[in-house]
């Protein structure tokens, strides 16, 4: 098992050293020491390796991901896991701003909190959020989910298009256009599909959530508009 | 871009090393700011009120410290640190003494008070820091910044910590788009402004609240309603220190706290090197939230 300390190896060799891999590696475990705050640790990773980052990362950590697991023991500073495609991203203490931004694709789980813009413009990812999100998250989410156990900030879901948004606790207010749903089996379904991803499997009630998504007026074509354009 | 950083002891403990671990936050906030660096110190209490002077370069600053003393049949207690001279005067003297710098030219005031010393250049932020020793001071609390110049020139006078009032700095991460109205405003109420700087304005408009019966956290809580634009700010006072984002969130924020001390930094990066990080209650600020903290 490869292990890369930041403090003895740069963080380019660490990155290069993580994008030549040959798909047929057996070096599928590794381990990073002293991240230290460094920004885009981990970043680009396109194979189903394992790399545990063992301490508080800056920002762009595990950005553009495909198909690795990422596991960050520690913070996670501004756009973790932005524009993942595949692949799974596990942040064991809380996210900054921006967590798991325009990603297309893959999970994103925080055991903490993550602040503000959490999911912004996401077109795919699911987020599982253990603690509270921050205001304007899903903030023009396309699609996917964002699943929070705490509470969500103000304007939760602004301009949202057609991602689903469940949250637990309480929802400080809802964006423009963006408005409480029924909750169906359908739903149902899928958030207890997406806890179990989590690792929630049993210890989370998913008749506790409410459901959020787009009330379809604001980018919907609307005739009573025509004479705007 | 700019770096912010600030370090507030809540032990005795570290105040000898106040000066050193400030040091290496502002050293790594360089690449936020390469353009000039200032930082405050809240050192020992003097005896009577310090002033903190800048020359253009440390000869001639030299020269109008003694002109000073020469005119004015003073013997101060003067420390020179390259550009800068921290000058112990009798609060009394300290009215005649500004006046005698503003008429004769030579230095500027920075900043003045019981505790508080400012310093700051242009330059790499480990070299600011280097020139004036920041690394060997001791104290109870500091702030510091590291300017990426956007929208004006690089000069000393742009740079942070701005200090309008006595024991008093702010250093400001972000622009504010109604200072100009506020400056006026504030000019009205009898306060005083060397610059342009939005900053300084923001720094301007604490004073007045505090002059006026706030608290440090009273005065950032009315800045709310008052400050229009993005900002981090981190203030100091002579027994106080404070942090208060706006209400988006806009500029990027880190906190540290242990038994010994309260750390800030615009990244955890700068925050790296201070002593039992990985012990302590790492956390991002709230946006629109006053934290404050208070020596007793």
């Amino acid at each position: 098992m490869p292990l890369v300390d930041l403090r003895q190896t740069t963080l380019r060799e660490l990155n290069r050293s993580l994008h030549a891999l040959d798909p047929d590696t057996n070096e599928t475990h590794w381990r990073v020491r002293h991240p230290d705050g460094r920004h885009a640790v981990a970043a680009g990773l396109s194979l189903p390796i394992a790399v545990e980052i063992e301490g508080h990362v800056g920002y762009y950590c595990a950005g553009m991901n495909a198909q690795a697991e990422i596991v960050i023991h520690g913070n996670a500073g501004v756009g973790v896991a932005e524009n993942m495609m595949s692949g799974r991203v596990h942040v064991r203490g809380d996210a900054s701003q921006s967590a798991g931004a325009t990603a297309h694709g893959g999970l994103l789980v925080i055991d903490g909190n993550a602040s503000a813009r959490c999911g912004i413009s996401m077109k795919g990812i699911d987020i599982v959020v253990k603690g509270s999100v921050g205001h304007m998250s899903a903030f023009m989410a396309q699609s996917g989910t964002l699943t929070v156990l705490g509470d969500a900030g103000e304007a939760l879901g602004d301009s949202l298009y057609e991602a689903r948004l469940y949250v637990r606790g309480s929802v400080k207010s809802l964006g423009a256009d963006c408005i409480e749903k029924e909750m169906r089996g359908e739903h149902r379904a899928e958030l207890s599909e997406k806890l179990a991803a989590a690792g929630l499997q049993g210890e989370v009630d998913p008749g506790e959530f409410r459901r959020y998504g787009s009330a379809r007026r604001l980018y919907q074509f609307h005739v009573d508009n025509a004479g705007a354009y | 871009m700019c770096g912010i950083v600030g370090l507030f002891l809540k032990t005795p403990r570290l105040e000898p090393q106040l000066g050193g671990l400030l040091s290496g936050m502002l050293g790594t906030m360089t690449d936020r700011g390469p353009d000039s660096a200032g930082f405050a110190v809240y050192g020992r209490e003097a005896a009577g009120r310090k002033i903190t002077l800048r020359g253009p370069d440390a000869p001639s600053l030299r020269r109008t410290i003694a002109a000073l003393q020469a005119e004015l049949g003073l013997v101060l207690d003067v420390q020179h640190r390259d550009t800068h001279a921290v000058l112990v005067v009798p609060e009394d003297r300290e009215t005649e003494i500004r006046a005698w710098l503003a008429a004769n030219g030579g230095a500027d005031v920075v900043g003045s008070g019981q505790r508080m010393e400012i310093y700051k250049e242009v330059g790499l932020p480990a070299s600011v820091a280097g020139r004036f020793d920041l690394a060997a001071m001791a104290g109870t609390h500091g702030i510091g910044h590291t300017r990426m110049a956007t929208e004006s020139a690089v000069t000393t006078n742009g740079a942070h910590p701005f200090s309008t009032g006595p024991d008093q700095c702010l250093v400001h991460n972000g622009s504010l788009s109604n200072h100009n109205a506020l400056r006026r405003s504030l000019r009205r109420e009898g306060l005083t402004f060397a610059t342009d700087n939005d900053s300084e304005v923001a720094a301007g408009y604490l004073t007045w609240r505090m002059r006026e019966g706030a608290s440090l956290k009273g005065a950032l809580e009315a800045s709310l309603a008052d400050l229009d634009g993005f900002f981090t700010f981190v203030v100091g006072t002579r027994d106080g220190f404070a942090v208060l984002r706006d209400p988006i969130a806009c500029k990027p924020a880190i906190m540290a706290e242990t038994e010994d001390y309260v750390a800030f930094g615009s990244e955890y990066r700068a925050l790296v090197g201070l002593p039992d990080i990985d012990g302590a209650r790492v956390f991002e600020p709230e946006p629109a939230t006053v934290y404050a903290w208070e020596r007793h």
